[in-house]
């Protein structure tokens, strides 16, 4: 066993050096394309990879432990450091989950609310992904673009709630706030740019010589490969599954707008790569419809935006500051916490990144007794043991790329 | 008189719970009720032993015995169209039952059905791998292994995934502390500088919200700041700083709208 010090560090008594021809090399975790704090070791055979570990846990914070200990509306704004690149579809992970538990109906202008600020954060984590995958591959032209679209998402994220990153934007029983008054012509101003913006994109990759070589037939998941995995979102889509869990068990209002699920049956980078843009697509084809959707409920004046539920979810405002009980239910709320039912529940919510899952055990207490969190980066970082192997060393940036992993999500 | 706390649940409570509140339950329904859920139940019951098995928000749940987990696996796999094992994992009752309990979150994509298996395990018993079957489990039973010190058979990498490899202590039991134990608190402290520093450096301060006021030398003091390792023993120390709320300099006495800049065009 190795002595460790300062100046001998640990390092799992990997033999760096060996008799035979392979090399074993220390990918990460501080390496700009490693998304964060990936870090694999892969052993080489010349520049093939034959065997690769992932090695994650460097941003495990312990959130399954935290969220034992917390009540359940101070957990929701943990839930935004999870995948911190659309932390609003974490945050309605968490508060769908809860509200199945109880088994509250949310108002109908909170779930339009709802359903534009998850399209919104997916617009904004695909740009994210497409921009920082681009710059990995060196394409900064198209990074500096999509960053610039992503970061008109920002602000209009930033009119809405006051946050750029960590949006904590939405409720157990709804959304605190109703959009701004200029939030919907902004929104549409964007939107009508976008699909230019998608061709710009398009145009500067899609026929790219430099592209192609380093996403076409490179990082090919077979269908049963990525099913045996846990695959879900994109990648799943990119391998031939057509399966989106807002059109297959939809919650929202997802079954009322009209979507298509963009998919390929390549498996490869470039399949994935096109999956992302089409969806870019069909989320702006969401948003324009829930636009309208936003208009009829001011039509019929449907302006409630918080579940009705005294037990779990505080008053209005307005009626905690002239009512009297409502007062005293909203202070047992916030300083003891909602108790939900006992039992258990698992929901899974199609984030930008795949199928993000709470399962939450309640034993009728403030507290959960067990909640889990389902990240779709989890396994879509594990099944780079069965995929790298074969590639080349360059063709390892690229798959990480594809992959979308955020390691907030990974290791929670 | 210290007031006693139960060791073997050390994980938040509530300060108060009225003595006639009764929890309610989320509602139960069945088997029998879900045509397809009730198909693939028969299709277990046929092979396997089922404790119980009831449908609880939309998802059937059944409890196996734990010695058959794969055989039951393997048949929704290839039988009954449950091709991807969604997530591992376990709930701690040993304070309880002294026992695990071990759930399998299964998807079917074509029945568009969600079922979760569950069986319950003792403390020191392991659990067979299901990894031959779905390759996600390598990782999610990795990570049960870690979070809970469940052992597994069959199990191609055994070993802790998110916590260091020489990590002691299984963070997500009851009885871990929210803060870390004993060991937490030295294992950055050894590692990096070696035991023989533990008396210069003291333990890791693992809550984020401590506030300590006679410590000057870690982040700030609420209320007065003092110099940089200051010895308060003896009460606080005039300092240079002054304070415009106590007729020190002013730094902004009033604003003149007119002088001041209004950033309103955010292209600019």
């Amino acid at each position: 066993m190795q002595q460790t010090n300062r100046l001998r560090p640990f390092f799992e008594n990997i033999t760096f050096e060996r008799d035979d021809n392979e090399l074993v090399l220390n990918f990460g975790p501080q390496h700009p394309s490693a998304h964060g704090q990936l870090r694999l070791m892969l052993h080489l055979q010349q520049e093939q990879i034959v065997k690769a570990h992932p090695d994650v846990g460097y941003l495990h914070r312990g959130m399954e432990k935290m969220a034992e200990n917390m009540i359940y509306n101070e957990f929701m704004p943990t839930t935004d450091r999870m995948d911190y690149i659309a932390s609003s579809s974490n945050n309605y992970g968490f508060a769908l989950a809860v509200e199945k538990l109880i088994g509250l109906e949310v108002p109908r202008r909170a779930k339009v609310i709802r359903m534009m600020l998850l399209e919104v954060n997916r617009l904004m984590s695909h740009l994210f992904w497409l921009a920082t995958t681009a710059l990995d591959i060196g394409a900064m032209t198209v990074f500096l673009y999509a960053f610039r679209e992503r970061e008109y998402l920002m602000d209009l994220v930033e009119d809405y709630c006051g946050a750029r990153l960590t949006h904590a934007a939405i409720r157990i029983g709804g959304v605190p706030l109703d959009i701004p008054d200029n939030f919907l012509g902004d929104l549409k101003k964007f939107l009508d740019k976008l699909p230019q913006n998608i061709k710009d994109y398009e145009d500067l990759l899609d026929q790219n010589r430099i592209w192609k070589m380093r996403m076409e037939n490179v990082g090919v998941i077979p269908t049963e490969m990525a099913l045996s995995w846990g695959c879900t979102g994109p990648m799943l889509r990119a391998s031939g599954v057509q399966w989106d869990i807002r059109k297959e068990e939809p919650y929202e209002l997802y079954d009322e707008v009209d979507f298509d699920i963009p998919w390929s049956d390549k498996g490869d980078n470039y399949a994935r790569y096109k999956v992302y843009m089409a969806e870019m697509r069909e989320s702006a084809k969401i948003l324009y419809q829930t636009i309208d959707m936003y208009e009829e409920t001011v039509k019929n004046n449907q302006t409630e935006l918080m579940a009705h539920a005294p037990q779990y979810i505080s008053a209005p405002k307005l009626d905690i500051m002239t009512q009297n009980y409502a007062l005293m239910q909203h202070f047992v709320l916030v300083t003891q916490g909602m108790r939900p039912p006992v039992g258990e529940v698992y929901v899974p919510t199609e984030s930008p990144k795949g199928e993000l899952g709470y399962f939450i055990h309640s034993q009728g207490g403030a507290y959960p007794y067990r909640l889990k969190l389902r990240a779709p980066s989890f396994w879509h970082t594990g099944i780079l043991t069965d995929l790298l192997p074969g590639h080349y060393i360059p063709d390892v940036v690229s798959i990480i790329g594809t992959t979308n992993i955020v390691f907030g999500e990974v290791d929670r | 008189m210290r007031r006693y706390a139960p060791k073997d649940n050390v994980q938040a409570k509530p300060y108060y719970t009225d003595r006639f509140w009764v929890a309610p339950q989320v509602p139960r329904s069945a088997v029998g009720d879900d045509e397809v859920f009730a198909a693939d139940l028969a299709a277990i019951k046929a092979k396997f032993e089922v404790a119980e098995a009831y449908i609880q928000v939309e998802q059937m749940v059944v409890y196996i015995k734990p010695e058959d987990n794969y055989g039951v696996l393997e048949l929704l796999r290839d039988e009954l169209g449950y091709t991807q094992l969604s997530e591992v994992s376990a709930i701690d009752w040993l304070a309880d039952k002294g026992q695990f309990e071990v759930f399998y979150q299964m998807l079917s994509m074509t029945k568009r059905k969600r079922l979760r298996v569950k069986m319950f395990i003792g403390e020191t018993e392991a659990v067979n791998s299901v990894e031959k079957l779905f390759r996600s489990a390598d990782w999610s039973e990795r990570e049960m292994y870690d979070m809970f010190g469940i052992k597994l058979n069959n199990h191609p990498y055994p070993k802790r995934i998110l916590m260091p490899d020489d990590w002691e202590g299984w963070p997500l039991r009851k009885t871990y502390p929210l803060q870390g134990d004993e060991f937490a608190a030295w294992y950055e402290v050894d590692k990096i500088f070696g035991k023989e520093a533990r008396d210069i450096i003291g333990p890791e301060l693992r809550d984020p919200a401590e506030v300590n006021r006679y410590d000057t030398k870690r982040f700030a003091r609420l209320g007065h700041e003092v110099p940089y390792g200051a010895d308060l023993s003896e009460g606080e120390t005039k300092t240079d700083l002054d304070y415009q709320e106590e007729g020190g300099v002013f730094l902004i006495e009033k604003l003149h709208e007119e002088k001041s800049v209004v950033i309103d065009d955010r292209d600019r």
